[in-house]
């Protein structure tokens, strides 16, 4: 990437809506894949910690090329480091979901499976929709994200149909992460304003396969579905958890205090 | 180096054929499949190139070192574009690569996924070990030392070893 560049507005949202459309999905990885890098040199076992760096690293880099593309598509002179380092929280556009603290074992494996279930439907479905880049981009994501569906789906297995505390954890990880699932399917204006240009998705649909996949496995996992019907939503707007903010603290502190360093 | 007097796509891909994998110091970036176009006008050379895996820390390194090489015979003038579509795969290692990976000690490839968008259990064959080519061994882990890596052991031998995993 080139010398960042921090012009453009730090808070606001973007007047494209294709552009918010991009951070939607740039920032769901983003960030996702900044809270797995918190366990770098952490993981309960070398392997895990190889693994869960792994896919910290896809989904950076698949947050890189997505947010390059907002860039270009923005027209506004930010690249992906401006894009990713030089936005505040409330111009952030991720789901809720991914920005839930890691807490234990069990609640990084379950927000990991609740999100790569839904990934892996969306950038198939993004994979056929009618823009070029963004289609190139989920084509080569969803290679990628696959492999992230069947690690996490298998802990899911491990930790839900294993000991009696790692079964508990599992559960309560459930219940608490659930009520930050539906956010990830409801449709707004945004999606209305981008399927006008030949840019959908359809959200219902997915939500039908990715309820079907994750009570599938939780239910081989000896895990309980979720009935709770509450619902916390409001990243994709930009408001967002106490979370959040405290995360993007901690990643942007470099960038900013030396803004357009190199090394 | 002087300049070639004519560059020529092929003179560009024969020197390209000497910059390694820095992971995998046994098979040129042309082996690994991510040069994807060379296009020559007069001096300028113009070089498309695919990721491996979207957040591989080697692609930069990979490019400045074809820039360098390229810089050894003369050739200065270089552009890099990275393209996503088609999106890099295994399947594009010859059989030469492969042999050298091996030889290295790195179970090459299988063939990449074709069945369906979930497969939550992986139902393939085992892969042969690098080192003895028993056939008993087991997956330990899909994600190793570097993204395209998986980590196995060989149940004969006791040696672990990296596959170049399949995508």
């Amino acid at each position: 990437m080139t010398r960042p560049s921090v012009a453009g507005n730090r808070t606001s949202g973007a007047a494209n809506p294709l552009v918010d459309y991009l951070l939607r999905i740039a920032d769901d990885r983003l960030v996702l894949g900044h809270r797995l890098s918190e366990w770098c040199g952490h993981g309960p076992i070398l392997e895990e910690d190889i693994a869960l760096s792994n896919m910290a690293l896809d989904l950076i880099g698949a947050a890189s090329a997505l947010l390059a593309l907002a860039g270009t598509v923005e027209e506004k002179g930010r690249d992906a480091d401006a894009l990713a380092f030089f936005r505040d929280e409330t111009a952030y556009r991720n789901a809720l979901l991914v920005e839930q603290p890691n807490g234990d074992f069990a609640v990084t494996i379950v927000r990991q499976f609740l999100f790569d279930a839904y990934s892996v439907l969306q950038l198939d479905a993004l994979s056929r929709c009618g823009h070029a880049d963004l289609a190139a981009i989920a084509a080569k994501s969803l290679k990628e994200d696959k492999y992230h569906l069947r690690h996490s789906s298998d802990w899911m297995l491990k930790l839900g149909d294993g000991t009696p505390e790692s079964h508990e954890r599992t559960q309560r990880a459930l219940d608490t992460l659930w009520r930050y699932t539906d956010e990830l399917f409801v449709k707004d204006a945004v999606d209305d304003a981008t399927a006008a240009l030949g840019v959908s998705i359809d959200l219902d649909a997915i939500r039908a396969q990715w309820h079907q996949l994750v009570a599938d496995v939780v239910g081989r996992a000896t895990l309980t579905l979720p009935t709770s019907t509450v619902r916390a939503a409001g990243g994709r707007v930009g408001r967002h958890t106490e979370h959040l903010g405290h995360m993007l603290a901690e990643m942007q502190i470099v960038a900013r205090s030396h803004p357009g360093a190199t090394w | 180096m002087v300049a070639p007097a004519v560059i020529t796509p092929d003179a560009v891909y024969e020197i390209l054929g000497s910059v390694m994998d820095p992971e995998v110091p046994v098979i040129s970036v042309v082996e690994l499949g991510i040069v994807r176009q060379v296009t020559v006008d007069g001096a300028r050379v113009a070089i498309t190139i695919t990721p491996t895996y979207s957040g591989c820390p080697a692609m930069r390194e990979m490019e400045r070192d074809m820039a360098a090489a390229l810089g050894a015979h003369g050739i200065t003038d270089v552009a890099f574009a990275t393209v996503y579509a088609p999106a890099w795969t295994t399947d594009w290692m010859g059989p030469d690569a492969r042999e050298k990976l091996r030889k290295f000690g790195i179970a090459p490839p299988s063939p990449a996924e074709r069945d369906g968008l979930i497969t939550l259990t992986r139902a393939r064959a085992a892969v042969p070990c690098p080192y003895c080519g028993a056939k008993d061994t087991q997956l330990k882990s899909e994600f190793g030392s570097t993204a395209c890596k998986a980590i196995h052991v060989c149940n004969s031998c006791q040696q672990p070893f990296d596959e170049f995993k399949p995508l």
